[in-house]
């Protein structure tokens, strides 16, 4: 199982993607995919958390006693989360008035603790480092892809600027109202899911 | 692996905890100042976008020194006097919360469903010339999912909207949450609040607002998609403008006689008026 960093990297985004593959952080992906500033600022920052979180468990990780090991991965994750909340709230306030009650539910984010159970227990800091950095840009591509198609579609604006003028503004773009909501993100993710898997057969599920 | 002896897990998850604790601590305390500083210039952003006064080029310090924050007893209508509680210290919803600053309100009272109201709300006065110009109120309630919170400014007349600025809820994107729509808030403008009987007339339609008098002046459009939004931004309206809201401080305006006119400022209150 030895992988350079840039196939740890690489590996993560395409051939073992969180939400794709492993089907991990899908609440949040819900979520926050509605417009495409909340899903990169989301994004960013469970790539940091996740980094971060498999570093320190990684280093720490021969002072862990087994018992008690999943109550320290979540204290770690939980105390790189509040941090990252009062950052946000401190220099980048517009936005944490959006994602606040996200940012707090990235603790849950089963994409963190997998990482760290799943790979930072039982490898080095760097290479946990990388592959939380990696699983981070697998979820974020992921995100982007599915607020790519629900802000465009659903409100007619990328990033907040309108590209399809709504109807609703004088435009002439009826607005896809299903879009807007959560529920068809499950719809989009699905389909990634399935273009994913039709290119890559090595990801289907054995019958 | 690690050693697993009994007092191993307990003293590693405390260095841990500690270690933890002391890092949160830390960015939570030493963040704070940055953080009020921002809530705080969130507000007066708000307040100045809802009397049409704001503009991204100018730094809001500067355009809120036209503004002049007071306290008013909701009940009896009148300012509080100057030195008992300062306007700028003053949390609102924290007073409505506690136990000698608000109170709880009956069912049959309470429209915009927030259950507790407080005792003194914050005004904010913009002067024009010798008279207000403007009032513009803190005014919340619920809608379907959440407490929408929003600044209404209301002309020196007492009755004529002038402008809505909404700056916190949790509705719906793209239906309960177009009451953030800048569109949608032009729409308030020029409406009046009260009717010939001097209840609160405004209403808002399905849809479009009538277009002819008499139902245009009190009728604001309906948000598709969005009905009890909608209905809780009707009913936050007749709360904050009826009995228990405003309605005893507009009355006590008029009473005085000067409609428009400034209220006596004391020293303590920051200085002369702009105009």
């Amino acid at each position: 199982m030895a992988e350079s960093n840039l196939q740890l990297l690489t590996s993560s985004i395409f051939k073992r993607n969180p939400i794709a593959l492993l089907v991990l952080g899908i609440c949040s992906s819900l979520a926050v995919t509605g417009q495409m500033t909340t899903a990169l600022v989301m994004s960013i920052c469970v790539t940091l958390v996740t980094a971060f979180s498999s570093m320190t468990i990684s280093l720490v990780r021969h002072h862990i006693p087994n018992s008690v090991r999943i109550g320290l991965q979540i204290i770690v994750a939980a105390t790189l989360v509040i941090i990252v909340d009062q950052v946000l709230k401190a220099f980048y306030f517009g936005l944490s008035k959006q994602l606040s009650i996200y940012v707090g539910l990235i603790i849950t984010n089963c994409i963190l603790l997998g990482r760290a159970e799943g790979f930072a227990m039982s490898n080095p800091p760097l290479p946990s480092f990388i592959d939380g950095i990696a699983n981070g840009l697998g979820y974020g591509f992921v995100l982007m892809s599915v607020a790519f198609v629900r802000e465009l579609l659903g409100s007619g604006t990328l990033f907040g600027v309108v590209i399809l003028p709504l109807t609703t503004d004088g435009g002439w773009y009826p607005r896809n109202g299903m879009l807007v909501l959560p529920v068809c993100a499950f719809f989009l993710i699905a389909l990634i899911i399935w273009i994913l898997r039709t290119f890559d057969p090595s990801q289907q599920e054995k019958e | 692996m690690a050693d697993e002896s009994l007092a191993r897990p307990f003293y590693t998850v405390f260095v841990l905890a500690f270690v933890c604790s002391a890092l949160v601590a830390g960015a939570a305390v030493g963040l704070r100042p940055l953080q009020e500083d921002n809530r705080d210039l969130d507000r007066k952003r708000h307040v100045l976008r809802a009397a049409g006064l704001y503009d991204a080029a100018r730094p809001i310090g500067e355009l809120f020194a036209l503004v002049d924050t007071r306290l008013v007893d909701l009940a009896s209508g009148e300012f509080v006097a100057e030195g008992t509680l300062s306007p700028d210290s003053y949390r609102q919803l924290e007073a409505a919360r506690s136990d000698d600053g608000g109170r709880l309100l009956g069912a049959d009272e309470d429209l915009a469903r927030i259950r507790r109201l407080e005792k003194y709300s914050l005004v904010y006065l913009v002067k024009e010339g010798d008279r207000v110009g403007q009032y513009i109120l803190p005014v919340r309630g619920k809608g379907l999912w959440s407490t929408m919170y929003a600044y209404v400014a209301i002309d020196g007349d007492l009755a004529t909207i002038r402008g809505v600025s909404f700056y916190e809820h949790g509705e719906t994107p793209g239906l309960g949450g177009e009451i953030v729509n800048p569109l949608w808030q032009k729409g308030w403008q020029g409406k009046k609040v009260y009717d010939q009987a001097g209840a609160v007339g405004l209403s808002f339609a399905k849809g479009k607002a009538a277009a002819e008098e008499p139902a245009k002046s009190f009728q604001i459009d309906g948000l598709s998609g969005a009905t009890i939004t909608t209905k809780g931004v009707e009913s936050l309206m007749e709360f904050w403008f009826g009995e228990h809201g405003f309605k005893p401080f507009f009355a006590r305006r008029r009473a005085e006689g000067h409609q428009g006119a400034a209220p006596p400022t004391s020293a303590a209150d920051g200085g002369p008026s702009h105009g």
